[in-house]
């Protein structure tokens, strides 16, 4: 039974619900106490345990039917022996099976599995199938490839050798039984396949989701799929939230400092200096401030759609961000960003700006004339974009002011370096006035990259 | 078997709950049961209004313990809801104590010596005498057990929660002048929250994790039934199908079972004995609280009063 259950905390872990083996003890305390008999208890008792949020409990009901929909292994071996069990069974066809069904009708002859087919003993069938999945390790299975393989291992465990024996032997002596037989074997064959397709569904799909998230991660931006672009989102979604998670914390708790011996002894002179109140320095830190320019033009329109939505997360990490969006010229977009969903604000971004022909130069004035004064010493820079002006004044010297009022610069580019200084690009001229240039064209690129930002700050 | 003896552990739990007036569904129970059985907190969520907070009342009045509430909100700290010092009282202590602590220091000859001596009493404004208990330090000090709710737990602030792990985990607080103070008797804890916030994982992980989400029809019905015992069985299915009907709208704020129980309550003192439009349009405003939702219910009402009867003669 135990066994069992570990078997289901892997499905669970498949269904997207993270079980910590901490979580899987109390899960197998609270099932000792309500016992394996009412189903519908013991669904109650996995959700109350396992699941930390309704969308949890979903999936994992979900989770819990598919799973025991399944026969279990067998339980009246004792623990941990199904494989011994069914190796018994391969080295010693007479054992306890055959001598059950054995005898009767069915030439005493033949393989325990063939009685057992004979016999049509559903029963029987479907627990022998659901040990041999325990011997042949179905919940090992990953990838939907591998289903033949444990199909087989499944029908090898369960005596298909001695039952092809069987079968040769039949057909010289009984053919009408060889036929039936050869029947009953076709309807194991596909029970046992579709055993193991429900494993798959079962086991598989957290792999299937890391190794789908891994490439994702991997991918150039630009060349990702409209339909992948729904999971990419959710993707930066959730580094966003990481990165919240992760700097968010510290930052509150870091506050207090050394203690302030003046203010203490001020505050408690009432009492003739004993300190009972306490005064505490406050750390000075940077606040973090942060002005992202982002190219929205035409020849980044793949990009750019990932580049709003990863300000827009940074607006959600940090306090003081500004944004800026440009084509051909340059407009504020904090606010949208800040009061809208991501979804909402890019659309309106790009319908106010969006798509152009670039202009790095005119953009770059119109930032100089209007929002210089949002730089201060303490301002990092972003600017998303390729640097590619359309053979335009590219106006360095307005970025090497930028640069110096600021604290850094970063520029992040989806092009690789080899691209750069080709054709109309001019990153080799801002380059030089940047603190940090870097390649930004997938997503874990883009984590590395604002992970950094954000990380100097604490 | 245990299994037989679990079952009816939680029908008795249902019961229990039942005799105070909170019908519980059969999820509610398990989870009380199970946070008997393993020493677990439960943290509650789910919208506003479905019974999260009567929950912990039931639990208390049911097992005859005292219940010990915290609420939660922005700002609070330490000293709120755990424990405080009673400075106050230390220092007229010191103050009235002066003269002996003269004595006691006169007989030092050297300020070494007196320090030596002073050290030997150093400790005496740290101990229990000066602490204030606070909602959860009362809650473990309580010698028979109790049920601590700690109510809105999603207002508070995320160190907050890093405060609570201890208690939650091991039912014990470390005061750092005075050592562990662990519970005689473990309490009873239900935390609530409406998912203003995310709670954090380590909290969560320390819980029994329980939706109450809107009852289904026929909980509904019982609810009404233990908390509203003067409304007639018609008038009660038809009041219960048609906030079902409204509940499918896209309202600002859904009515939950606290709104029911009150229309139950109004329809009965109206002596209303079936709805029909006129008496539903009067006390809408008990059901939904916004201008704009009753704007958007309004047209509805008599499609929704007939839906809600016609359920009434099949269901």
């Amino acid at each position: 039974m135990r066994e069992n259950l570990h078997r289901f905390f892997r499905a669970a872990r498949g269904a997207g619900v993270h079980v910590s083996p901490a979580e899987s003890i109390d899960a197998m305390r609270a099932v000792k106490q309500v016992g394996f008999s009412d189903r519908a208890i013991l669904r109650d008792a996995l959700l109350l345990t396992l699941a930390k949020s309704q969308d949890e409990k979903l999936a994992l009901g979900d989770c819990f039917d598919l799973f025991f929909s399944q026969p279990e292994p067998r339980q009246d071996q004792p623990e941990a022996s199904s494989e011994e069990a069914s190796q018994d069974q391969d080295q010693s066809p007479s054992s306890d099976t055959a001598s059950e069904t054995g005898d009767g009708q069915s030439p005493t002859e033949l393989g325990p599995l063939a009685q057992m087919l004979l016999s049509q003993d559903r029963n029987a069938i479907a627990a022998a199938i659901a040990s041999a999945s325990g011997a042949a390790s179905l919940s090992d299975i990953r990838y939907s490839t591998q289903r033949g393989i444990f199909s087989s291992r499944i029908l090898d465990a369960m005596g298909l050798q001695r039952l092809r024996d069987d079968l040769d032997g039949l057909t010289a002596t009984n053919p009408s039984l060889a036929e039936r037989l050869r029947a009953a074997l076709d309807a194991l064959r596909e029970t046992v396949r579709d055993t193991v397709s429900q494993g798959l569904a079962l086991y598989a799909r957290e792999e299937a989701e890391n190794l789908r998230n891994e490439i994702l991660r991997n991918a150039p931006l630009a060349r990702i799929e409209r339909r992948q672009v729904a999971e990419m989102r959710a993707l930066i979604r959730q580094i966003a939230r990481r990165l919240r998670e992760r700097y968010s914390k510290p930052r509150k708790r870091q506050r207090r400092g050394h203690l302030d011996v003046r203010r203490t002894l001020r505050r408690n002179a009432a009492w003739g200096g004993v300190p009972f109140l306490t005064a505490w320095k406050r750390k000075h830190r940077d606040r973090p401030r942060i002005v992202a320019l982002c190219d929205v033009s035409g020849s980044v329109a793949q990009v750019s759609d990932f580049f709003l939505l990863l300000i827009h997360s940074l607006h959600e990490v940090v306090d003081d961000v500004r944004s800026f969006a440009f084509s051909s010229h340059l407009i504020e977009v904090s606010e949208i960003l800040e009061k809208n969903s991501p979804e909402e604000a890019m659309a309106e971004i790009m319908s106010k700006v969006g798509f152009g022909s670039s202009d790095y130069g005119s953009s770059l004035v119109d930032f100089e004339n209007e929002f210089m004064s949002a730089l201060t010493p303490q301002t990092t820079v972003i600017v998303l974009g390729d640097a590619r002006s359309n053979n335009l004044d590219p106006r360095a010297d307005i970025l090497r002011r930028i640069s110096e009022r600021s604290k850094r610069l970063v520029w992040l580019n989806p092009e690789g370096r080899l691209a750069w200084g080709f054709g109309d690009s001019e990153m080799p001229r801002y380059a030089t006035f940047c603190s940090v240039v870097r390649q930004c064209a997938t997503a874990q690129q883009l984590e590395r990259a604002i992970s950094d930002i954000v990380a100097t700050y604490q | 078997m245990a299994d037989q003896k679990a079952s009816t552990a939680i029908e008795a739990v249902e019961s229990g709950l039942a005799a105070q007036g909170y019908i519980a569904s059969r999820q509610i129970a398990t989870a009380v049961y199970l946070a008997q059985q393993i020493e677990k907190p439960i943290l509650v969520e789910g919208p506003a209004g479905v019974g999260k907070t009567e929950l912990a009342k039931a639990i208390a009045a049911w097992r005859g313990k005292k219940m010990i509430r915290l609420q939660c909100y922005e700002g609070l700290d330490e000293a709120k809801a755990l424990y405080e010092w009673k400075y106050a009282k230390q220092l007229l202590y010191t103050q009235i104590l002066k003269d002996k602590l003269g004595e006691v220091l006169g007989g030092a000859q050297t300020l070494h010596a007196a320090l030596g001596q002073l050290h030997d009493f150093g400790d005496v404004f740290f101990s229990k005498e000066f602490v204030e208990p606070r909602p959860l330090l009362q809650a473990l000090e309580q010698p028979g057990g109790c049920v601590l709710l700690i109510d809105e737990i999603d207002k508070s602030d995320a160190e907050f929660e890093s405060l609570l792990l201890e208690i939650l985990s091991d039912f014990q607080v470390t005061i750092p002048e005075l050592g562990t103070v662990s519970a005689i008797t473990p309490p009873t804890v239900i935390l609530t929250s409406n998912s203003e916030r995310d709670l954090g994982d380590a909290l969560k992980r320390r819980c029994l994790h329980l939706h109450i989400g809107f009852p289904e029809q026929r909980l509904e019905e019982r609810i009404v039934e233990s908390r509203v015992p003067g409304i007639s069985q018609t008038l009660r299915r038809q009041m219960v199908g048609f906030i079902h009907e409204i509940r499918s709208l896209d309202l600002k704020k859904l009515p939950s079972v606290s709104e029911t129980i009150d229309w139950a309550r109004v329809l009965v003192l109206l002596q209303a004995t079936e709805l029909d439009t006129e008496i539903v349009k009067d006390t809408l405003n008990v059901l939904l609280k916004y201008e704009a939702d009753i704007e958007a219910a309004s047209p509805q009402v008599t499609t929704f009063i007939a839906k809600a009867a016609r359920s009434n003669v099949f269901g």
